[in-house]
């Protein structure tokens, strides 16, 4: 093997060896409010969307969205599919190549790390260090 | 190629494999690693990451590398000390952002209502005082009313443990607006109690027969 091979194998290790360092903090870098939508992207044998909601509110208010388009305020609550982006509904309305990339563009949104459950990322629920806290009047 | 990965791999795992060992050398002095500070607190080393680094995005897909990193994104807007660290509040009024109110921009001006409400809070914390006002710079009246908040005065109860949960204010405060941590509660509960104001004693307290 000659030197070339060697640099090549450890510029590997290296790569490697950063990965190894970041996995136990993985969980903890994406940015608040990312969404991971999964309902049926991995069952597809597609990787799960991941919808960044600060791209978003930079260029739309919340209302664009939320009242105009339909999208109810829950994660994965929406039943979002193909079919109906192709129609023009849901992320549809806009990523149709007019107002922002068309669908065929798929890994621009279906970016997320394979069997990433459904989550909206840096919630205050991820980060409670105990599932749920029940007050002393709740029935 | 592939032998240079196999060594790349070999030398990787040597390099893990030594490691621990002089971990674990220095750990037999230190004091047990179970008694440490914030247990159970992990906060994020860097912010702002870009997508192939931030553990959701995946990395082996091209396409992650096309999207925009928050960072660059965020630079020119006005930055704060929690949730994306940027105050979308400040960075829309200052026209640092200028996001559209209709789907393909122009149409309607947002309308904006200026109205507060005051929430009196049973505990000592400080009153809450709702704004309307930066609500309706982003949302319109249907977002919130009748499913979420009816809109009459002491028809909705609410506590900060279903807000945490994702109840009322807890539907995009703690999920995308701004999170509810220590650094917020003020945000909120921004209303000082009136003057001579004292919490109430629990009567466990009071009828104390020991005391």
């Amino acid at each position: 093997m000659k030197i070339k091979g060697l640099v090549k194998s450890m510029r590997y290790a290296l790569i490697g060896g950063v990965l190894a360092l970041l996995l136990p903090f993985s969980a903890s870098h994406a940015e608040y409010g990312d969404v991971v939508i999964n309902n049926y992207a991995d069952a597809a044998g597609m990787r799960p969307v991941v919808f960044p909601h600060w791209y978003h509110r930079i260029r739309f208010r919340c209302k664009v969205c939320h009242a105009d388009l339909g999208f109810a305020f829950k994660a994965g609550g929406n039943d979002i599919t193909m079919e109906k982006i192709i129609d023009g509904q849901f992320c549809g309305a806009c990523h149709n190549g007019e107002v922002a990339w068309s669908i065929e563009n798929c890994g621009m949104c279906h970016s997320g790390i394979p069997n990433t459950p459904t989550q909206i990322h840096g919630s205050t629920v991820q980060r409670l260090v105990a599932p749920s806290y029940k007050s002393m009047n709740a029935k | 190629m592939k032998k240079s990965i196999l060594v790349g791999v070999s030398l990787l795992v040597a390099a893990l494999v030594s490691t621990p060992v002089v971990v674990m050398a220095a750990d037999t002095d230190a004091v047990s690693s179970a008694n440490s500070f914030n247990r159970l607190l992990q906060k994020p080393a860097e912010k702002n990451l870009p997508p192939a680094e931030d553990g959701i995005h995946d990395a082996e897909n091209d396409n992650t590398y096309v999207l925009q990193p928050p960072k660059i994104a965020f630079d020119s807007l006005v930055r704060s000390d929690f949730g994306n660290y940027v105050d979308w509040i400040k960075s829309l009024r200052e026209q640092k952002i200028s996001p559209r109110n209709e789907r393909m921009g122009g149409g309607e001006e947002p309308m904006i209502m200026d109205l507060d409400i005051v929430r009196e809070v049973r505990g000592s914390m400080p009153d809450v005082i709702f704004p309307h006002k930066g609500h309706t710079e982003w949302l319109q009246c249907s977002n919130c009313h009748p499913d979420i908040f009816i809109p009459q005065q002491g028809a909705n109860r609410m506590n900060m443990a279903g807000i945490l949960l994702g109840q009322k204010c807890g539907v995009c405060h703690g999920k995308v607006s701004f999170p509810v941590v220590t650094t917020t509660c003020r945000l909120c509960h921004s209303q000082a109690k009136p003057e001579g104001w004292a919490p109430s004693k629990s009567s466990a307290s009071v009828d104390n027969p020991w005391q």
